[in-house]
């Protein structure tokens, strides 16, 4: 059951490998998005940082989205991921192993970059480090959240707008425990409240969004 | 089974004049409770002592809320129902649903705004209650904005019902994270949640209210309902038959 999980994951990274510009164009939209807000509020450093943990994870939240049409698309369209479906094994672990590559090729670069980004707000070390690692907890549940409206937008026109629609309301716990666990950081009165809630909302979306999006798959593919 | 014979009510054909047959009866109990509510809570209820006569918004926004939240429910029930068992008929009544627990949410979102500005001197503030009141609202948009997206009605019912269900899951998680980051954050402004003690005649007036509000959710329902079984049933007999025999017997 690992082996079929590994080889969508080898699969997903390996055709990410090889187009690697729509994970770097993610990347790039993610600085940008951040790089607007001292344009928009004033270089003050003391505004920036009290900005810097929403302003990264409501960042990190749209970049994530504007990667997830990719999730499935194009084996829609060349007709890869109707024999996905064909194949004797549940159609949910497939669709973990293509969460787990989302997370990989853009989550984990996001998680990375993040604080870079906030050292353009100025944040103290530790708060960077904080930014790093609740990136790193939470987006696995972007992935799979995202999983399920990417599933349900399949071919779909206007499907990146209905996207971000139907998912990004679903992002907000998301967002409250992982800014929140950089607030809680830089206020000094530790995170680990935040952090722990973080992962039990990773564990339970990688438990049950794959499910929900392969049954949102196997409509789409009537 | 006892209940048996009520299944066939789960084809269209059957509900179709079932729920002609009720929607009166719906209308009327709504304009009854609608009636003894807002007599109450306009004539027979005082004023309260500290928000005066502004408090009496309560009688809209409070049933509103309920409604809203509730409607949510029973959408996420019509929608697993659907999936579960693959009725035509489920999918029609989360669509049918869907705009008016959108509409229940904006005007509690809306009758909210009207209350705090006289209240706490804004139009709005970041409360729990109001941000979740308004995911929820972007919620149900959500739904009619994917379901409307759709073009084949089967497949646009199931999508709906997973993303219905998905949400259903959500909101209390959304609900309670919005909550603690409510406390997190606002640390001495308003707090909504210790109500003052509450005349028994105004709450009478608002159950009232939220009964009739609820009735009209029925009735509207039932009649959208009706619309959507006549437009994809359109090349079925038994509607041609009934066109025909509305247009004059031709």
């Amino acid at each position: 059951m690992l082996r079929v999980i590994g080889s969508v994951v080898a699969r997903d990274l390996r055709l990410a490998w090889r187009r690697p510009a729509d994970a770097y164009s993610v990347l790039f939209f993610f600085m940008l998005v951040a790089s607007l807000f001292p344009l928009g509020v004033g270089p003050e450093t003391e505004v920036l940082r009290r900005l810097a943990p929403g302003v990264i994870w409501v960042g990190a939240l749209l970049a994530t989205m504007l990667s997830l049409p990719r999730m499935f698309a194009e084996d829609f369209h060349d007709g890869a991921l109707e024999q996905l479906a064909l194949t004797p094994y549940p159609l949910g672990l497939l669709v973990l192993g293509k969460t787990l590559a989302h997370w990989l090729v853009s989550g984990l670069p996001l998680a990375l970059i993040a604080p870079l980004l906030g050292l353009q707000f100025d944040l103290p070390p530790d708060a960077l480090a904080m930014l790093a690692f609740s990136t790193l907890v939470g987006a696995p549940t972007l992935s799979g959240i995202g999983a399920i409206g990417a599933a349900l937008t399949l071919g779909l026109r206007g499907g990146g707008v209905l996207l971000s629609l139907l998912v990004l309301p679903l992002y907000i716990p998301v967002l409250i425990f992982g800014a929140g666990a950089v607030d809680a950081s830089i206020a000094g009165t530790g995170a680990q409240a935040h952090l722990f809630l973080l992962a039990a909302l990773t564990v339970g979306a990688l438990a049950f969004a794959p499910w929900a999006a392969a049954a949102a798959l196997r409509i789409a593919l009537e | 089974m006892q209940f048996a014979h009520l299944y066939k009510f789960a084809a269209p054909a059957a509900f179709y004049p079932l729920a002609g047959r009720l929607i009166p009866w719906f209308w009327g109990l709504a304009a009854l409770f609608g009636a003894i509510g807002l007599w109450l809570g306009l004539f027979v209820a005082p004023a309260d002592f500290q928000q005066g006569q502004g408090y009496r918004i309560i009688f809209v926004h409070v049933g509103a809320s309920w409604m809203s939240m509730f409607l949510y429910v029973v959408m996420a029930f019509w929608a697993a129902i659907g999936l579960a068992f693959n009725t035509r008929l489920s999918g029609m009544m989360a669509s049918a649903l869907a705009p008016t627990g959108a509409l229940f949410a904006f005007i509690s979102l809306w009758t909210g705004a009207f209350w705090g500005k006289p209240m706490w001197g804004a139009w709005w503030v970041w409360d729990a209650r109001l941000t979740s009141e308004l995911f929820l609202f972007f919620l149900y948009i959500g739904f009619i904005a994917l379901t409307r997206a759709i073009d084949d009605p089967r497949r646009a019912d199931r999508a709906g019902a997973v993303l219905a269900l998905a949400g259903v899951i959500n909101i209390p998680i959304i609900y309670f994270s919005v909550k603690w980051w409510n406390t997190l954050h606002q640390g001495a402004s308003v707090s909504l949640t210790k109500s003052p003690s509450m005349a028994a005649v105004m709450l009478w007036g608002m159950l009232f209210c939220a009964l009739a509000m609820w009735m009209y959710a029925i009735a509207i329902s039932l009649i959208r309902a009706r619309g959507i079984i006549l437009e994809r049933e359109r090349h079925a007999d038994w509607v041609k038959a009934l066109l025909t025999e509305a247009a004059g017997g031709h």
